[in-house]
């Protein structure tokens, strides 16, 4: 952006006025936010199966194993106990398919076409990024929606609502940060497609199905202090009018780190493809 | 609208010394190279030659070990980004979108180019119709055939009407006919005035398209020139003589050493190659120099990469292997 101004800086043959006067960050981030919509709204089998996928979970846990889960003494059905949970799920499981997008861009060229555009080439990873939290707001809220369906009956008012969907915004972001770093990393979109099968397990070991002090003690330590535990504690609180705790705290610390991280992650991947 | 800075230059690409090395396999050892402004130079070399490194080396895409390296007048180490301002790069692969149309391709690029709305998808119009895709202009670019995918990708170079085109192996996976239709587009695109710096592996494509062909061997510039003074140094076209027996081969070669001709006799059957200008004029006074030798059947070959190579490496003018 140094030169941006510099007139020797437009040596295209087309009049001054064609240009934007928006600041180019801005544009690149929104014309590849423009994309990744695009790509999510013409690939809706992807879409229906990150949704079918949560809504078969929440049917398998609640009708299957729902008869007989007990969860806790104050006798709250397992619905009400494992909804928080696939929510939860469903946004991680559906984030890290930014992974798959990701590589793919990278082996198919289109990376190096960015980055020989006079663009913020990392603008194509925020676009996905973005792109994927809007695709899992969506999906998450059908999957809301087929839990109300089935009998799911939240108190939170409107602003918990707000909280919930910030914190699962946050989860989504963080999420398909790290994913996006991932899909740097690995060779092909087969490989980028394996990190979502890490994140559906991942909240199976957490608060998410079962409370953490039935399961064996190591396992039990785990659960506790994983990251995807404060968030479905938090979710779980705020939508069921329980105390929360630190919860929200926790979940937030530990989603922006592990965001930041796959932001860093992002960049110094990105940037070892410049080659040295 | 060139600004004073640029239009002082005679050369849009200057490239001195140029080194790469990927882990201590050394690809590119010195290359020099420069490309007028407003010619078509092509680059022909052999899979693995350093072609695409040296066009990423130019595109910004990777940085150099050594050398001067300087593109429409900027270096690419110090100011990767007024380079980028003044290229487009089409890569090996058509790196088009395949989910996006075509005209969304071409309205993305010229956004990516920070023109505005109005002014990207005008550009998309006027290239969309420059470049025949008028018809699958609001089609998915998955339906595109292989040459309708590589002219957008051509066109997606040209939103911004860069001062340098770089294209890597513009043909290279085409049918014949898709392979004509590029080749049209960057002869349309020389006329136009654009700097065109191309990559192919075929002699006929840098004959056909480009001002001034450089042929790159073992990481460097093995020899550069307009294609007839690189024909002429492999002898343009090679008659093969064939035929009947040894004693005619001897006499082939007698009254070809005698007419000056550079013949060699072939190492497995009884023929000689013969040298040729190519030209119908230059054949017929071969064959009259030969009428007293039985000649059985005759057959023009043209040259092939192979044929620059060898006589490059080999050093030995006028002993062409057919």
């Amino acid at each position: 952006m140094t030169s941006d101004t510099a007139p020797s800086s437009r040596p295209s043959g087309l009049p001054s006025t064609s240009y934007s006067a928006a600041p180019g960050p801005l544009v690149d981030v929104g014309t590849f936010l423009g994309r990744s919509l695009r790509h999510s709204a013409r690939s809706i089998d992807a879409m229906i199966v990150a949704v079918v996928l949560p809504v078969l979970i929440l049917l398998v846990f609640v009708y299957v194993f729902g008869g007989a889960m007990t969860t806790g003494a104050d006798g709250a059905d397992y619905l009400t106990y494992v909804v928080p949970g696939v929510i939860v799920l469903c946004a991680a499981h559906g984030a890290a398919q930014t992974a798959v997008g990701v590589n793919r861009d990278m082996t198919t060229g289109m990376v190096d076409r960015v980055r020989s555009l006079p663009v913020l080439g990392s603008a194509v990873l925020v676009g996905h990024v973005l792109a994927s939290v809007a695709r899992n707001l969506v999906s998450t809220a059908v999957v809301v929606g087929v839990a109300l369906l089935m009998g799911f009956r939240p108190v939170a008012s409107p602003p918990d609502w707000l909280v919930v969907a910030a914190l699962l915004a946050l989860l989504m972001a963080g999420v398909s940060a790290l994913s996006a770093a991932f899909g740097l990393l690995v060779a092909s979109p087969e490989a980028a497609g394996a990190l979502s099968f890490v994140l559906l397990f991942l909240p199976y070991v957490s608060s998410g199905f079962v409370p953490p002090e039935t399961m064996p003690a190591a396992l039990r330590g785990f659960a506790g202090h994983q990251p995807v535990t404060p968030l479905i504690d938090a979710v779980r609180g705020l939508l069921l009018g329980t105390p929360v705790g630190a919860s929200p705290l926790l979940a937030v610390a530990w989603w922006g780190g592990l965001g930041l991280l796959g932001v860093l992650a992002c960049g110094a991947l990105f940037r070892r493809r410049a080659g040295a | 609208m060139f600004t004073t800075y640029t239009e002082c230059m005679a050369y849009t690409v200057e490239v001195e010394g140029l080194r790469k090395s990927f882990g201590g396999k050394r690809v590119l050892d010195g290359i020099d190279l420069r490309v007028a402004r407003g010619s078509v130079a092509a680059l022909l070399g052999p899979n693995g030659a350093g072609k695409t490194t040296t066009v990423k080396i130019l595109a910004t895409l990777l940085r150099p070990d050594a050398g001067r390296v300087h593109v429409a007048g900027w270096d690419v180490r110090a100011d990767p980004a007024a380079v980028r301002r003044a290229i487009s790069l089409t890569g090996q692969h058509a790196t088009v979108d395949e989910v996006l149309t075509g005209r969304e391709n071409l309205v993305m690029t010229g956004r990516l180019r920070h023109l505005t709305k109005a002014a990207a998808r005008e550009r998309a119009t006027a290239l969309l119709e420059r470049f025949d895709l008028v018809a699958a202009a609001d089609r998915r670019v998955s339906t595109y055939s292989g040459g309708m995918a590589r002219r957008l990708d051509i066109a997606l170079g040209l939103v911004d009407e860069p001062e340098v085109l770089f294209l890597d192996e513009p043909t290279t996976g085409l049918d014949p006919r898709s392979r004509r239709d590029v080749r049209d587009s960057v002869a349309e695109l020389a006329a136009s005035g654009v700097t065109v710096l191309l990559t192919t592996q075929y002699l006929e494509e840098a004959d056909r398209l480009a001002d001034r062909v450089a042929v790159l061997a073992g990481g460097r510039i093995a020899a550069e020139g307009t294609a007839d003074e690189l024909k002429s140094l492999i002898g343009g076209e090679t008659v093969q003589l064939v035929l009947p027996d040894a004693a005619s081969v001897e006499a082939a070669l007698t009254v070809a050493g005698q007419r000056g001709y550079a013949a060699r006799a072939d190492a497995e059957t009884p023929s000689v190659h013969v040298p040729t200008d190519g030209t119908a004029t230059g054949v017929r006074e071969l064959l009259e120099a030969m009428a007293g030798v039985p000649v059985v059947r005759v057959a023009v070959h043209r040259p092939t990469l192979d044929d620059v190579f060898l006589s490059l490496t080999e050093a030995a003018p006028g002993t062409v292997p057919a």
